[in-house]
């Protein structure tokens, strides 16, 4: 009895009232969504129409939705230590709890929030772009989905069983390593980003063949939107980026786990390793996040401009350059590890290097909005924000280049300022321009432009509020990941306007929720199709597109060729009578069963459970093997299913 | 959809497999040709690992080219994707000793 | 996606590119490959970190034997040829010598994974183990994913001989011998990189 008492309460995390808190309301919202599905009997739509999709513009959907409600846990995560730092001396949060904190905002964020959000939109963009009928593996794309998804749960079930990790996102060792942090905390952390991890790879490689090989005829690499030359080149830094993640988590997971010796100094590790095999990931996966936000840039500027895009060669050649650079920089994260200068000066003047690509595609969109008809919808105010606001995040990060200057910068609230001006300035206000640019595309209604405007105001603003006293508060000596401070250090007002911005930004965030319900209900809805004006392919279909996006596969012959085509009438085509069966993907089971079957092999990895991982190894396996033996995994859609959804959308002729 | 299809060359599968043969005795005597640098010379440690490191790319090549078809199909983006995947795989392993074994 | 026959009249096309999934799937393989180098690449940036990061334990000079590792290389090579082979006989549209020779790198494969045990566990008995120090600790896990590799490809090589077995060669299953061939012949390219970078070094430095 005792035993059992002793193993609930080690396995169940106790003592804060706040996580109680967190218990109940999780408990009482599982009840409410099983008792809702039940009560309307919508199980079964849940099963056949999302869990099972294998349709890219479902599985958006999904990736966008998860990625929303991570942001909340993130923001929340965020505000918890706002007010914690509010004033001097406070105790709303210890430090063990404050370590956990932003622990868990970091990894979210950029985890299980920044990416979800990102490859959402690619999901929902890409096909529709590039006039393909899906990617080109559908039960891959699901795959990804759901490892990101089992991943993302089995991190966020850390802070009610178990404890969450504690070792900031970096998560470095030796502080991350089994002697200085036991418990299960850590092995969250790694096992939830490896599952993750392991889907974002499938991803890179799923969108690099879907955009090389499935183009629709005529469009060449040059005639392609800007956002689909984004997802490209993001997918090729993240299928060479995410193996050193996986790689350097299962390193670790190796040490803790087993004892081994990868980054313990006395059998002869090098703690150090991990930090650089960190960075050799880390440094590229912040363009993973920021190139598709250039890509939706691109498209809303255009769009909004009324205007082709300015420089799309030299756009492109930028990104590939910016690719190409971002995988020779890392060193820049740990100048202060005291590297050699031949080492840091390499390094330092590698991360220079890269603001001259940045700065041409800054240009670029200034051009493209010159003497533009330049429409202020929310999208493009989301865009027109991000020019400045990613400006001072980046000439920032060109003085943090500087590796003797940095040793001053280093780790102070100089760098948080820096990194969240571009994260949030370049990837957050991306993924709301985006999702506002596409949101007709995927739910078949306009957002609010009112609130939207409203919720851009609030949250730029206060944005700012937040962040830009960070840059003095860091140059005043204030460190990054102290949980509390002394009064009398001059930190103390700048603090406070911190934590009014933070919490403007939470009310940014309600207000853009509030305007998804409200659109839902009562927005105006889109019957066109092109609510616009819009350049590219993904305009030409209905809102939402079709399960086979076009009924026919436009030709295309130059950049932007949706505008050409309403010019010259030839957009009717694509939904032109008579129609072929067109060959489609089954839906299928076997994705989320095998994520069910990661999740349990990685929840018992991090308990040290090792039956329990190999029953979850096992259980992959056995989903393997079943698909290799399937054979009948795709369906015709006929011919009168084609006319009677193109009728219905009132464009059968 | 790409047109940049296949064209393996049908005369290939006719007749005896030299193509592999050749492959294989060139991967045998490469192989042998390192160890014998290893084990019969006295030169210093560097130069020999220069040798057993060439012998080892051009041994790769003879496995992407004589074995793995990799001109079939959409040769110029796999191998575009092989070169790249190999020059951040150097990049990470000369990056990395560069960096870790503080030399300079 | 589409698995619709490719009517263009090349004058020879294999049968596993013959459908826009075949095709697909290949390239996409191809692109696996390409990142799996990178991760092979940070396992062998940290053995070649650690390689004299002994601790006082054993080091690469006491515990490589030439005999054993030339026997594992020269075997990853035959059967890196008789996997070629395999390929070959399916283009000839060769369904029973697929089989065979299918079968025969399987075995190979089993040879070789048998000699990598016995080495590991003759070297854990010298007290030579992953706990004993980061050298150690690297070159288990660099060669261990190697081996790891290996052994998924045996029994993804079972599922496949299964298939072809049942099903006999078609667009699907030509694809499938044709992919795990590709994975064969990578393996042998990354043991080829452990032969130089593991044991020749270990003998040299």
């Amino acid at each position: 009895m005792e035993n059992i008492k002793h193993f609930l309460g080690n396995f169940f995390v106790t003592g804060e009232p706040m996580i109680y808190m967190a218990d109940v309301a999780i408990v009482l919202v599982s009840l409410g969504i099983i008792f809702v599905l039940t009560y309307f009997k919508k199980w079964k739509w849940l099963w056949k129409e999302w869990l099972t999709t294998v349709d890219a513009k479902k599985i958006g959907i999904m990736y966008i939705i998860a990625a929303l409600l991570m942001l909340f846990r993130g923001g929340v995560d965020a505000l918890l230590m706002r007010t914690q730092l509010a004033l001097p001396n406070l105790h709303f949060l210890d430090s063990q709890h404050y370590n956990e904190i932003f622990t868990t905002h970091g990894t979210i964020m950029i985890l299980f929030m920044a990416m979800p959000f990102i490859i959402g939109l690619f999901n929902i963009a890409v096909p529709l772009q590039i006039g393909a009928r899906d990617v080109a593996f559908p039960f891959l794309n699901a795959v990804s989905f759901w490892l990101f998804f089992a991943g993302a749960m089995l991190f966020n079930l850390s802070f009610v069983i178990g404890g969450s990790p504690d070792a900031g996102w970096t998560s470095y060792t030796p502080l991350a390593g089994k002697e200085l942090d036991p418990g299960v905390g850590e092995n969250y952390y790694l096992l939830g980003l490896q599952i993750a991890g392991i889907g974002t790879l499938a991803t890179g490689v799923n969108f690099f063949t879907t955009i090389i090989k499935m183009r629709a005829p005529g469009m060449s690499l040059m005639k392609m939107p800007m956002f689909t030359w984004s997802v490209l080149v993001t997918s090729v830094i993240i299928m060479f980026a995410f193996p050193v993640l996986t790689v350097a988590l299962a390193m670790l997971t190796i040490d803790r786990l087993f004892d081994a010796h990868f980054f313990t100094v006395a059998a002869g590790g090098q703690p150090m390793q991990w930090a650089n095999l960190f960075w050799i990931w880390g440094h590229p996966e912040v363009y993973i996040v920021i190139l598709p936000a250039f890509g939706v840039f691109s498209e809303v500027i255009a769009t909004f401009s009324r205007k082709k895009l300015f420089g799309y060669h030299a756009m492109v050649f930028s990104m590939v350059a910016i690719s190409v650079l971002g995988f020779i920089t890392w060193v820049h994260h740990f100048f202060t590890m005291g590297a050699g200068p031949g080492v840091n000066s390499f390094f330092s003047l590698s991360t220079m290097l890269i603001a001259i690509p940045t700065g041409v595609k800054v240009f670029n969109w200034l051009f493209t909005l010159n003497k533009g008809k330049i429409q202020f919808t929310t999208a493009m105010l989301w865009a027109l924000a991000f020019i400045p606001n990613f400006l001072i995040g980046g000439l920032t990060g060109v003085m943090l280049a500087v590796a003797p200057a940095d040793y001053q910068y280093h780790n102070s609230y100089f760098l948080i300022s820096h990194f969240h001006y571009v994260l949030i300035g370049g990837t957050v206000f991306a993924a709301f321009a985006g999702l506002t640019y596409w949101w007709p595309k995927m739910f078949g209604h306009i957002l609010n432009e009112r609130l939207g405007k409203w919720a851009f105001w609030v949250f730029m603003i206060s944005f700012n509020v937040c962040f830009l006293p960070m840059y003095l508060v860091g140059l005043l000596g204030m460190t990054r990941r102290m949980y509390t401070y002394p009064a009398g250090l001059g930190w103390t007002s700048l603090n406070l306007i911190e934590t009014i911005g933070a919490f403007g930004m939470g009310l940014g965030f309600i207000i853009m929720v509030y305007n998804i319900y409200w659109s839902a209900r009562y927005g105006e809805r889109d019957t066109t199709g092109d609510p616009w004006d819009g350049r590219t392919l993904e305009w030409a279909t209905t809102s939402p597109a079709p399960e086979y996006n076009f009924a026919h596969i436009p030709t295309i012959q130059q950049v932007d060729d949706f505008y050409y085509m309403k010019k010259e009438g030839r957009q009717k085509e694509i939904s032109k009578a008579p129609y072929k069966p067109i060959h489609m993907p089954n839906n299928s089971g076997v994705p989320i069963i095998m994520a069910v079957f990661f999740f349990i092999g990685g929840f018992g990895l991090v308990f040290e459970w090792i039956w329990m991982g190999i029953l979850g190894g096992i259980g992959v396996l056995a989903c393997m093997l079943y698909r290799s033996f399937e054979t009948h995994d795709h369906h015709y859609i006929p011919v009168d299913e084609i006319e009677r959804t193109e009728r219905e959308a009132g464009r059968f002729s | 959809m790409s047109n940049e299809h296949t064209q393996a060359h049908a005369s290939e599968h006719t007749g005896f497999p030299w193509k592999h043969v050749i492959g294989l005795v060139l991967s045998l005597i490469l192989t042998f040709a390192a160890l014998w640098c290893v084990t019969s010379f006295a030169f210093s440690p560097a130069l020999i690992v220069t040798v057993i490191v060439i012998l080892a790319v051009v041994q790769a090549f003879v496995q992407l080219f004589m074995f793995m078809h990799i001109t079939e199909g959409s040769k110029v983006w796999q191998i575009t994707a092989i070169g790249f995947g190999a020059f951040i795989a150097f990049c990470v392993v000369a990056g990395t000793l560069w960096i870790m074994l503080f030399a300079l | 996606m589409a698995a619709v026959t490719n009517h263009n009249n090349k004058p020879y096309e294999p049968l596993e590119y013959s459908t826009e999934e075949g095709s697909l799937r290949i390239f996409g393989f191809w692109l696996f490959l390409a990142a799996d180098m990178v991760l092979f690449a940070c396992l062998f940036a940290t053995y070649l970190m650690y390689i004299h990061h002994t601790a006082g334990g054993p080091s690469s000079k006491e515990l490589f034997e030439v005999k054993d590792f030339m026997i594992e290389t020269v075997d990853l090579l035959v059967s890196s040829f008789t996997c070629g082979l395999a390929t070959l006989e399916m283009r000839r549209g060769n369904k029973k010598a697929t089989i065979a020779w299918l079968i025969v790198t399987l075995i190979l494969g089993l040879v070789f994974i048998g000699f990598e045990v016995k080495e590991f566990t003759g070297m854990v008995q010298e007290g030579a183990t992953l706990q004993t120090s980061a050298f150690l600790t690297s070159f288990f896990i660099l060669v261990g994913t190697h081996g790891c590799h290996v052994s998924i490809g045996i029994l993804w090589m079972l599922c496949i001989i299964a298939q072809l077995a049942t099903r006999g060669i078609n667009a699907q299953t030509a694809r499938k011998v044709f992919i795990i061939g590709l994975y064969w012949h990578f393996l042998d390219v990354i043991w080829i990189f452990l032969f130089t970078a593991v044991y020749l070094t270990g003998l040299v430095l």
